[in-house]
């Protein structure tokens, strides 16, 4: 950011865009492609996949 | 033939993956068909449709894979489970490389600068993953669909406390700092920056302004249902704000599908306060010109990517947006051809907002449109049903995605549509879109062009000419190709045209001959 703009806070848009992909794994190749930094979660369902069981996992905060 | 039929419980893949595992299985000596899909409602139907048909595949459920294959012979069957078994399988890392993290604070202990989590889990987790990304202090794209409207609310409540980006949920693309998000092209670098409230509406202006030879600043993504009466426009709000105090932006386009009538008045009272020129694309909304003020409205994605053009510096028609003589002659040939019953345009998208920009164009046209995304709720039909004289059919709608990659990607839903449209009698014309770009199929006109060649086969032996109209939304930096894949088309027998307004006029004079031609030109060309 230059000195002029320093009375405006930092965002998303002026700054390098450094990812995390949770999910599609093309989605990290292609920015990989563009020469951004991205790191891929290897995302699985949580609990299962059963919502049920996550809403009271998350409710006993585990 | 042979059929096999698997279901591996508690078993997950993103759709992407597995449209590509079933494609290579399928492409395997004697395999006559293979899919390997999460079990969601969708899916089961379409393989019950292809002719899978086992108990399994009733009771599997949706946090379930099913492997289906269909051969000549057992020998190639067998050979294609062991090869669908080692494609499934993680695979082995090279010496020295660790295994990927499996959860976002896995990821950003590796990675503890990063500052945007892209997140296309399916829809029921996304609210979780991106409230959690939210918490650890990362703007977010969120790719998901089917997240609630109140899920929505509260996470663009947070985001918009911690000041950070919420783009999404349903976000098919943003271009961030010139960096493409989900699905979108390669766009000049320049002055104009948008926020859109959908997709493909931000891929066609982007690639227009691209072509009319201007550039993007940023492309800021909203999701679908920014600007909905709930959500209030936060996002839309939100990125217009920073977009004013980011001096690369000399222009601002905002779009949109018709917004909620108490969103819309909030968003152009914004935008009314902006030292810089701002386009207002609200498809099928009448914007008042007290409300609209000295704000320039557009009609169309075309008018919206011209004006901005003539904003940011280019000439007044110095971008080429008028349809020419000799295309309009071939057009009324085209006519000429058809049979009597040849009456109604079936326009066929992968691109949500060209349906929906089609349907604007066409309704003042022919009084009614129908569709399963329609502008007017008594013109609705559902997806799968058969057209009902003019049709546009948005074939990435949430019925036709559900653990199933887009239509830009996987063009197997939208291609047996075209063979059914070209069975029909009633059918003058196809309209189509094609997506090039980041995110979308390698060779999009690889997969259209035999199921045209197919279409215009069937209608041939009917006694029918066919006619197929395109526009293909990229340019010339798209992987993909943007000449080539255009000629792939033409060779085909496709008449491209440079924009989606102008494929659904052109459609409009095949469809309806010289006695329309007054009323589309007189309109807007």
């Amino acid at each position: 950011m230059s000195e002029k703009k320093s009375s405006k806070e930092k965002t998303i848009l002026t700054e390098k865009l450094k990812v995390v992909n949770v999910g599609i794994s093309t989605f990290a190749d292609d920015l990989r492609s563009q020469g951004v930094k991205v790191v891929h979660v290897d995302w699985k369902p949580p609990a299962g996949g059963d919502i049920e069981m996550l809403k009271l996992l998350e409710k006993l905060g585990l | 033939m042979n059929t096999r039929v698997i279901v591996k419980k508690s078993t997950y893949r993103d759709s992407i993956s597995l449209m590509k595992i079933s494609n290579s299985i399928s492409k395997l000596p004697g395999i006559t068909q293979a899919a390997v899909v999460m079990a969601t409602e969708l899916n089961r139907r379409v393989l019950s449709e292809a002719g899978f048909v086992d108990a399994a595949i009733g009771s599997a459920s949706n946090n379930d894979m099913i492997v289906a294959i269909e051969a000549k012979e057992a020998a190639s069957l067998d050979a294609a489970l062991t090869e669908t078994e080692r494609l499934l399988s993680p695979g082995e890392k090279p010496a020295g490389e660790e295994a990927p993290p499996t959860s976002l604070d896995e990821a950003l202990e590796l990675f503890p600068d990063a500052n945007l989590a892209v997140i296309s889990v399916p829809g029921q987790f996304a609210k979780r993953e991106a409230m959690h990304a939210l918490g650890r202090g990362l703007n977010v794209f969120l790719f998901s669909s089917n997240v609630s409207r109140e899920e929505e609310v509260e996470l663009k409540k947070v985001a918009k406390e911690k000041r950070l980006l919420l783009m999404g949920p349903d976000c098919g693309t943003s271009i961030i700092n010139h960096k493409v998000l989900g699905f979108g092209n390669t766009i000049r670098e320049g002055t104009i920056g948008l926020v859109s409230a959908s997709g493909t509406g931000l891929q066609e202006v982007t690639t227009l302004i691209h072509k009319a030879g201007l550039g993007i600043s940023q492309a800021i993504g909203t999701g679908g249902g920014d600007l909905s009466e709930q959500v209030g426009g936060t996002t839309m709000i939100q990125g217009f704000e920073w977009l004013e105090e980011e001096e690369q932006t000399k222009v601002i386009v905002l779009i949109s599908k018709q917004p909620a009538p108490g969103t819309m008045e909030k968003v152009l009272e914004v935008a009314r306060r902006s030292r810089k020129p701002v386009v207002v694309n609200f498809l099928g909304g009448v914007v008042s010109p007290p409300l609209l003020g000295k704000l320039r409205s557009a009609n169309t994605l075309e008018d919206a990517a011209r004006i901005a053009c003539e904003l940011a510096g280019i000439k007044p028609g110095g971008a080429a947006f008028i349809i020419p003589k000799e295309t309009i002659s071939v057009a009324l040939a085209n006519h000429r051809k058809l049979a009597r019953s040849q009456q109604y345009i079936r326009g066929l998208f992968s691109g949500g907002t060209l349906c929906y920009e089609s349907e604007t164009i066409l309704q003042p046209l022919f009084g009614e449109v129908f569709s399963n995304a329609p502008i007017k709720p008594e013109n609705n039909i559902p997806g799968d049903a058969p057209s009902k004289k003019h049709t546009c059919i948005d074939m990435g709608a949430e019925e036709f995605v559900e653990g199933r990659a887009h239509p830009m990607i996987d063009f197997s839903l939208r291609n047996l549509r075209i063979l059914q449209e070209a069975k029909d009698p009633e059918t003058a014309v196809i309209l189509i879109d094609v997506e090039l770009g980041y995110g979308s199929n390698d060779d999009p006109a690889g997969q259209l062009v035999p199921v045209i060649q197919q279409a215009k086969v069937l209608a041939k032996e009917a006694g029918r000419h066919l006619p197929f109209v395109a526009s293909v939304v990229g340019t010339e930096g798209d992987f993909q190709g943007l000449a080539s894949q255009e000629k792939a088309l033409s060779g085909a027998g496709v008449l491209i045209m440079p924009s989606n307004a102008q494929a659904t006029r052109v459609s409009a004079l095949i469809a309806s001959g010289e006695t329309i031609e007054a009323a589309i030109f007189g309109r807007s060309n």
